[in-house]
């Protein structure tokens, strides 16, 4: 690695965050519209997004360019770690552990994910109108569900834990009492992110956004 | 009969030893006659007078370092029973047998239970451990230092410079070039004092660099393993908010 790595390192740490963190939560909140509203609440959600002005440098610069740096900078931070939880099983160096364990996981399944979806849009093969349709497709195999729900915990815990060491590495959080309450801050994050993704994901799962959304529409509002 | 029992007991040790640094490590078992109050270095001691292995071979003795014997010199720091600490320290009577002693492996071995902590004294020159006094006339007696804060300085000051806390850190590492937390304390302890703060941007400088504090990967198993009790995290923590501020400052060229 060329130049100063305390930089680079400082820059992974607060891109893990802003804009990354804050991308999770509007990804659970928009995914969470599905549960909520159905495919017409989903729908809106996702045409409020594209809707919004310079949607593709948006993309771009809070999302593209701070996943690709976060995830090819921790890639190597995950490379420079040993893990040694046998000979110190204390909670904290499992979560060091984990964190580097769940970088890789959601590193490979977000390139995945975005293939599978955003591309797809890109190539024309689904539209924003249709997505919600295209993930039922794709979370009705038993086998890429149970993927999802893996990952989708791998990233809320990456992210969850991420912002904990955040505090830590920015100074903010300095003695253990600080640290034990920005833990539980943490953990409860975590479990609320994890319950809007996995929420979504049986929506996205259910019969309801088995058909294209128009169809959807007519029956939701049968019942 | 009871007391026949007790002469006979013997205490199991399974200890990793390397004749040179670049030869392979292997492990010879020693059975040491057991004596109350025991501790590590007492039966290494054992183990030099009568370098019979528990299969009745005769051996070189083995080799381990050992200084102060009363856990301040940082000196006979070694691997027992999976955690790194003092043999000085470790009880036999507080220890599962077989007892299992191995180099820190995280430094260079010199041979069998002797390492080189050069590194961590190198570190400590990096980071300019130390309060500049000298002057071509008598600079006078520096500021005071306030009580409440030098109750705290004080428990930064007992690093012995042992290398537990590098052992135990995932991210000090043949692939990584982190310094390892003692080196960070030291930083803030020096920074804390009131004449040593008047360097303390040197410091902070040399931490904010490749292998400075930016390694730190969060494991804890520095304060964990620390047998001074030192607030390792505490201490890398004020010093990742000391750095950041300086961050900022260099930019706004404050």
């Amino acid at each position: 690695m060329k130049g100063n790595s305390y930089y680079s390192r400082k820059l992974h740490s607060l891109l893990g965050v802003i804009p990354l963190g804050l991308f999770m939560i509007e990804h659970a909140l928009t995914n969470y519209s599905a549960f909520e509203g159905g495919q017409q609440g989903f729908k809106d959600s996702v045409d409020f997004l594209h809707g919004m002005p310079l949607v593709f440098f948006l993309e771009m610069f809070i999302i593209w360019l701070p996943i690709l740096f976060h995830g090819v900078y921790g890639l190597y931070i995950a490379y420079q770690s040993n893990s040694n939880v046998g000979n110190f099983n204390y909670g904290r160096n499992w979560a060091f552990t984990l964190q580097r364990v769940t970088g890789v996981i959601t590193f490979i399944f977000v390139v995945w994910h975005v293939y599978e979806t955003r591309l797809q849009v890109t190539f024309g093969n689904t539209t924003y109108e249709e997505l919600g349709s295209h993930m039922h497709d794709i979370v009705s195999n038993p086998v890429v569900f149970a993927i999802y729900v893996i990952a989708v915990l791998a990233a809320t815990f990456h992210f969850a834990n991420g912002l904990w060491a955040f505090l830590v590495s920015w100074g903010i959080t300095v003695g253990p009492r600080a640290q034990k309450v920005s833990f539980r801050i943490c953990l409860g994050i975590f479990v609320i992110v994890s319950v809007l993704f996995l929420l979504s994901l049986f929506a996205f799962g259910s019969d309801e956004f088995a058909s294209a959304p128009i169809t959807a529409f007519t029956s939701a509002s049968a019942v | 009969m009871a007391e026949t029992a007790t002469a006979q007991r013997t205490v199991k040790f399974i200890i990793t030893r390397r004749e040179t640094p670049e030869a392979a490590p292997y492990t010879e078992e020693f059975e040491v006659p057991y004596r109350p109050n025991m501790n590590v270095i007492s039966a290494l001691m054992e183990i030099q007078r009568n370098p019979v292995k528990a299969d009745g071979n005769k051996t070189a003795p083995v080799c381990w370092e050992s200084n102060c014997l009363e856990e301040v010199c940082g000196a006979c720091s070694m691997v027992i029973n999976g955690k790194p600490r003092q043999a000085c320290s470790a009880l036999i009577d507080k220890l599962e047998q077989p007892i299992r002693l191995e180099p820190m492996s995280t430094f260079p071995v010199v041979r069998d239970l002797v390492i080189n902590r050069e590194r961590m004294f190198q570190a400590l020159k990096k980071v300019k451990a130390w309060i500049p006094i000298d002057g071509t006339y008598d600079l006078g007696p520096g500021p005071r230092m306030a009580e409440s804060k030098r109750q705290w300085a004080y428990e930064l000051s007992k690093c012995m410079t042992c290398g537990v806390c590098l052992e135990a850190c995932p991210n000090v590492n043949e692939r990584n070039s982190f310094i390892g937390p003692a080196a960070i304390s030291q930083v803030r302890l020096f920074n804390a004092h009131p004449t040593g703060e008047m360097n303390a941007h040197e410091r902070l400088d040399e931490l904010m660099e490749d292998g400075g504090i930016e390694g730190c990967g969060n494991s804890q198993n520095c304060v964990r393993s620390c047998p001074k009790g030192i607030p390792l995290t505490t201490s890398i923590a004020a010093i990742n908010g000391d750095t950041t501020k300086r961050l900022f400052k260099k930019w706004l060229s404050m």
